[in-house]
């Protein structure tokens, strides 16, 4: 490209001096990103002729990117959104803000609200309540009518009006037939059926991980069983159905195993993990019973830790979603086991990744970005994920070694419950661009 | 004589060998007292005491309240069920409205592990975990323990089998870490499905066959089964468990020659423990419930007055 058809007015903004990561193109570089029309323009590594063209830029045209990452908007496909019915703990828009602060230009929200997501009206809704806020908002709508695991969602009114997956969340479809049916009929709109998985008559009243933890504290255990024989028997029907299966939140050696030998097989299933489930182990909770370690599925042990590290290594685990699951200090604030589950995640999450996965040699930061962006998008149909010319300007910008402290009152979600305050993390994010718009800088 | 590590009692688990007997020596002075026609001491004179009961108790609810009266203590019982206490306000609201009126110690139950925890968070008073969930007894621990020591003159080298419903239970868990602390040898025996995950790292003998388990034991302590346990499927039938693990005559072959059964109450005789033995002269079970007393006067002396810079 000639320096003379670089100008300010050909472009409508530059990001430049930093290091392009693009897992989907397979590169990593130095250089300046050009973005017109809401989409990624050009990207031109620094050259002479690239300089004089930046001189003609103006000051509010550029970001500079020097000594930062410059990837594709990360995506998290698992959140909570909490609205309608429960805005006391998130709305639409702080869930947003909190998603732009982490680094995220879009989500995936869960359809258990109140009224669950299981019909036009409520999948509509959630778009309305989500139009021009800081990051995009797909949904994923209710498998089963008001998530009760009897009679099938209307799906296809549920994807004729957007969308992109459909899940139970929170609920295992415990039904076999059900889930069955499920999975073949979601064949006809190929959408991803996100599973909960976890047996619940095996899960019943459990409270942590089952472990010696568990036992130690007299606190019911949730055995990691539940999940294991949840996930194999979803994919001998996903077998069965030639469907698109996707494990949620996997958690367990034996579950990550099942999925790995699925995907030698062939089988058409794909997992995310949650950072609690590679950061976090059982032997927290005894400490301070902090209610903010209650989650389902629960923190495991070191061994079960070490194998979703593994699976998210070799390439078993697809995406790393944060399960950001909002509740308020008055109900997290309350006895271990009656406090609901769930912590918060959008603004913690790339802190995490940074600090455990990258930091420890586990991931390079090239595996990571695919895991939160590229490979999302595929699985679920996304706009983004990769930043090659022609795509959505959806850019996020990382301080890869920037140390923080995580601290209860910088977070833009409404809700605080997170186990990671009081932590030290590297890595943050430095801005957030959605569609060619700056939803977020620091 | 310098005080316990800790100005709370919330479990046996962390609590060093000095402690416990320094508790256990205490418990001696106490004692004493009982035997005497006047059993009241000045000693908590000025001192407010919380029992605060979320779970339906009498027997610990009564212990702790007449050791409390008897050191003189001003008590205020707070009792309530849970589910009552769910739909109004919180925990924290609930104590430290307490707590506002001036309350210098509490002694709590509630059916949720890690409470007394969460009370030490929300309150300045001293607070006695009077059993939480199915964690710890603490209390209910170091009477058995007095009362094993008091006829042995030692812990040490001791068996003790421990037969129950070991999943569930907050005694065993807490007679668990205290008699390993004082260096006895503790034996665990209960249906596999009563047994918790990984039971074997408690770092006791683990038995499923009741005759094996008691086998050269000195101490055999017998835990309430639960009607609830065999309806929730954790065992077939309350005929089957009393043929399985009940302590009846027959088994005491099995036991050294000084043997000792007890039991912490309340007894469902024919089921857990047959009559013949519950009241047999080897049985200790009401001394337990005198010595209860005199353990939760040491321990409501011992803690008293000790303040956060303590620590």
């Amino acid at each position: 490209m000639k320096g003379s058809e670089m100008g300010s007015k050909k472009y409508d903004m530059v990001i430049k001096g930093g290091r392009v990561i693009d897992s989907a193109l397979g590169f990593g570089k130095d250089a300046h990103l050009f973005i017109k029309d809401k989409k990624i323009a050009a990207i031109e590594p620094d050259s002479p002729a690239i300089q004089r063209v930046l001189k003609t830029f103006d000051d509010d045209q550029v970001v500079d990117a020097s000594g930062k990452l410059v990837v594709p908007g990360l995506i998290d496909v698992h959140v909570h959104l909490r609205e309608p019915g429960n805005e006391g703990a998130e709305t639409i828009e702080s869930g947003c803000q909190a998603a732009a602060a982490g680094g995220f230009t879009a989500v995936c929200c869960m359809p258990n609200t109140r009224p669950r997501i299981d019909s036009q009206e409520t999948v509509k809704f959630v778009q309305d309540r989500a139009k021009n806020k800081d990051a995009r908002v797909y949904v994923a709508g209710a498998i089963t009518k008001n998530i009760e695991g009897q009679e099938l969602a209307e799906i296809g009114d549920l994807v004729k009006m957007g969308a992109v997956a459909i899940t139970d969340d929170g609920y295992f479809v415990q039904n076999p037939a059900i889930m069955r049916r499920a999975l073949e009929y979601a064949k006809m709109f190929d959408i991803p059926v996100m599973q909960h998985a976890e047996d619940s008559f095996l899960s019943k009243g459990g409270i942590m991980n089952e472990s010696f933890q568990s036992s130690r504290l007299g606190i019911n255990g949730l055995p990691a069983v539940a999940e294991e024989i949840a996930v194999l028997r979803d994919i001998a029907l996903c077998r069965v159905t030639g469907s698109r299966l996707h494990i949620q939140h996997i958690s367990t050696k034996r579950a990550v195993e099942a999925v790995r030998q699925a995907k030698k097989e062939g089988i058409n299933v794909t997992t995310e993990a949650c950072p609690h489930h590679f950061v976090l182990t059982d032997d927290e909770i005894g400490k301070e019973f902090n209610t903010n370690l209650r989650v389902h599925p629960p923190i495991r042990g070191v061994e079960d830790r070490d194998a979703v590290i593994e699976g998210l290594v070799d390439g078993t685990i697809d995406c790393i979603a944060s399960d950001h699951a909002p509740h308020s200090a008055e109900d997290k604030d309350a006895e271990f086991d009656r406090a609901p589950a769930g912590m918060i995640g959008l603004e913690t999450t790339l802190g995490l990744v940074k600090t455990y996965l990258i930091d420890k040699a586990y991931l390079s930061w090239a595996d990571a970005i695919r895991k939160m962006t590229i490979n999302p998008a595929r699985i679920f149909g996304f706009r983004g994920g990769t930043l090659a010319v022609g795509s959505v300007a959806d850019i996020t910008i990382i301080n890869p070694d920037k140390r923080w402290t995580v601290k209860a009152e910088n977070f833009r979600s409404r809700s605080k419950n997170s186990p990671y305050i009081g932590y030290k993390l590297s890595g943050k994010a430095a801005g957030t661009i959605l569609g060619g718009r700056v939803v977020s800088s620091k | 004589m310098s005080g316990l590590s800790s100005r709370h009692l919330l479990g046996l688990e962390s609590v060093p060998r000095e402690d416990i007997s320094m508790i256990l020596d205490a418990t001696e002075t106490f004692r004493e007292v009982l035997d005497r026609t006047i059993k009241k001491l000045p000693t908590l004179r000025g001192i407010t005491v919380l029992n605060l009961f979320y779970e339906p108790s009498t027997r610990t609810r009564i212990s702790f309240e007449l050791a409390e009266k008897r050191l003189s203590a001003d008590t205020v019982n707070f009792t309530t069920s849970t589910s009552s206490v769910k739909k109004g306000e919180s925990l924290r609201d609930t104590v430290q409205n307490i707590e506002a009126m001036k309350i210098d110690m509490a002694v709590v139950r509630h059916s949720s592990s890690g409470v007394p925890y969460f009370l030490t968070q929300c309150m300045d008073a001293n607070i006695i975990n009077a059993g939480d969930g199915a964690h710890e007894h603490p209390t209910q621990a170091l009477l058995d323990m007095f009362t094993i020591r008091r006829k042995y003159k030692k812990l040490d080298g001791l068996r003790v089998v421990l037969v129950g419903d070991v999943m569930h239970s907050r005694v065993i868990r807490s007679n668990i870490w205290g008699l390993k602390t004082m260096g006895a040898s503790v034996a665990l025996c209960g249906p596999s499905t009563l047994l918790p995950y990984d039971v074997e790292k408690f770092d006791c003998d683990v038995y499923t066959n009741m005759d094996e388990a008691l086998e050269g034991a000195d101490v055999v302590n017998i835990m309430r089964i639960q009607l609830e346990r065999q309806q929730a499927g954790l065992f077939p039938s309350q005929r089957e468990y009393t043929n399985l693990f009940g302590m009846n005559k027959e088994r005491l072959r099995h036991l050294n020659r000084n043997y000792t059964i007890m039991h912490p109450g309340p007894m469902n005789r024919g089921v857990e423990i047959s009559s013949e033995v519950a009241d047999s002269d080897n049985a200790v079970i009401l001394d337990q419930v005198t010595n209860g007393q005199a353990v939760r006067m040491a321990v409501l002396y011992l803690l008293s007055g000790r303040k956060e810079e303590g620590q």
